[in-house]
């Protein structure tokens, strides 16, 4: 009865610090699908992802984690459609990327998976996490590293948001002068169709009269 | 006696690394392509505060269809053709809740929709601080700080994606005024010239007729 109790002591905890993903959001992908996700992001931000795969085993009609054989490719393209980040992990993995250009990334994975037995006709359960800018930073780690006092810590924190505030304000300054180019764009085009369409309706009828008025004539019509 | 304890123990470590540990937020952008439907699956311990919020950046009349199920199925929150919104709820029960994003009303758009969904509080900067003890003014200070500069963080984000949404119209606007002026200069060119190619024919038929009835 003691060993048990033992057993259970010791097991709850460390499951619990094990699964460090436990709690992350988590959706289901198919055998072949390709799953997208878009961080509009200022540049210089750093991104952080972790994933867990789990597979639907029928057996035990649950899901349990998946065979090591089983990855995902993680493919992360910049605004300029460019591939900045292109690999393979396993079943469990992390990934970390530092734009360079601001505006829309794509973040997205797919199985690697080429058995379609493997799936037997359920999904893979992804848990997937991913942390932009100051959520990223571990703030454990850079306490200990600079052994910073409580309060320092803190002020560090405040010094991060405020950066990331900056960076995204920044951003903001840029979108809205591609915003404004556009509609400038817009209103030039509208402007030289409106006086091109002119032009070309009277200089068509002008032509019109004249072609049909000599053609009459060698007709002998008028 | 002591096995007692020890269970109570478990219990109470158990707690408290679960409270430590299922703090969280998610935020996605994600694309919904016509007549899709998307996921998402959380599991949350019971007493939790949650907050869902999301808005649709862009694609045709920037509206989802949104709906929120506990672990027993029940309907917690359901809307159609929403644009934006935010709901709160305390979690009765545990186990695993489940929320899904439908662009199933369209036909040929593709909806880009941006969720945060919040579990409890924010996690602690110190993993193991005491909450006990009172912080000092300093500490409070910042503490304030940090929750203002949060709600900072979170009305630029909303404003980002409703900057995005008037970005994404003009963009459109903008190649649709080009295809448009080339497209109606090519037609009124064909129509024109077809015009005067019919009218000829009409007298041409005529002339033929006519000599040949005068021989």
């Amino acid at each position: 009865m003691v060993a048990l109790k033992m057993q259970l002591l010791l097991t709850f905890p460390l499951l619990t610090v094990m699964c460090s993903l436990c709690s992350a959001l988590y959706f289901h992908i198919g055998e072949t699908e390709k799953k997208c996700f878009i961080e509009e992001i200022p540049d210089e931000t750093m991104v952080i992802g972790n994933y867990r795969t789990q597979l639907y085993d029928k057996q035990r009609e649950e899901y349990l984690p998946a065979t090591p054989g089983l990855g995902m490719f993680v493919e992360v393209k910049d605004p300029d459609d460019k591939v900045i980040l292109s690999r393979q992990y396993g079943s469990e993995g992390r990934f970390t990327f530092t734009s360079h250009t601001p505006g829309e990334h794509q973040i997205c994975l797919h199985s690697n998976s080429s058995k379609f037995a493997l799936f037997a006709g359920g999904m893979l359960r992804v848990h997937l996490d991913i942390q932009v800018g100051e959520h990223a930073t571990d703030y454990a780690e850079i306490a200990a590293k600079d052994k910073l006092t409580e309060l320092q810590l803190r002020v560090r924190q405040l010094i991060e948001q405020v950066e990331q505030i900056q960076k995204e304000q920044n951003y903001q300054r840029y979108r809205e002068e591609r915003f404004r180019q556009t509609s400038e764009s817009t209103n030039q085009r509208v402007l030289w169709w409106s006086i091109i369409q002119t032009l070309i309706l009277v200089a068509i009828g002008f032509w019109q009269m004249r072609h049909l008025k000599s053609f009459f004539e060698a007709k002998k019509l008028v | 006696m002591q096995g007692f304890g020890v269970a109570i123990l478990t219990q109470v470590i158990w707690a408290q690394l679960l409270l430590l540990g299922w703090a969280r937020a998610s935020e996605l952008t994600f694309e919904l392509p016509d007549n899709a439907k998307q996921c998402f699956y959380e599991d949350i311990i019971v007493g939790t505060k949650c907050t869902l919020e999301f808005q649709v950046v862009t694609g045709g009349h920037y509206d989802v269809d949104c709906r929120l199920d506990d672990p027993d199925g029940n309907v917690l929150y359901k809307e159609m053709k929403k644009q934006y919104d935010s709901f709160t709820f305390t979690a009765s029960k545990n186990g695993s809740y489940k929320f899904c994003f439908s662009n199933e009303f369209s036909t040929f758009t593709h909806k880009t929709v941006y969720f945060d969904f919040q579990v409890g509080e924010d996690p602690p900067l110190f993993p193991n601080e005491n909450r006990v003890s009172a912080l000092t003014q300093m500490e409070s200070a910042c503490v304030s700080i940090h929750e203002a500069l949060k709600s900072v963080i979170d009305y630029q984000t909303r404003f980002r994606l409703r900057e995005a949404q008037g970005r994404s119209r003009a963009e459109d606007l903008n190649t649709r005024v080009a295809f448009w002026s080339i497209g109606e200069a090519i037609i009124l060119l064909v129509v024109s010239i077809g015009q005067v190619v019919l009218l000829r024919s009409f007298f041409s038929d005529k002339k033929t007729t006519t000599t040949r009835v005068g021989s």
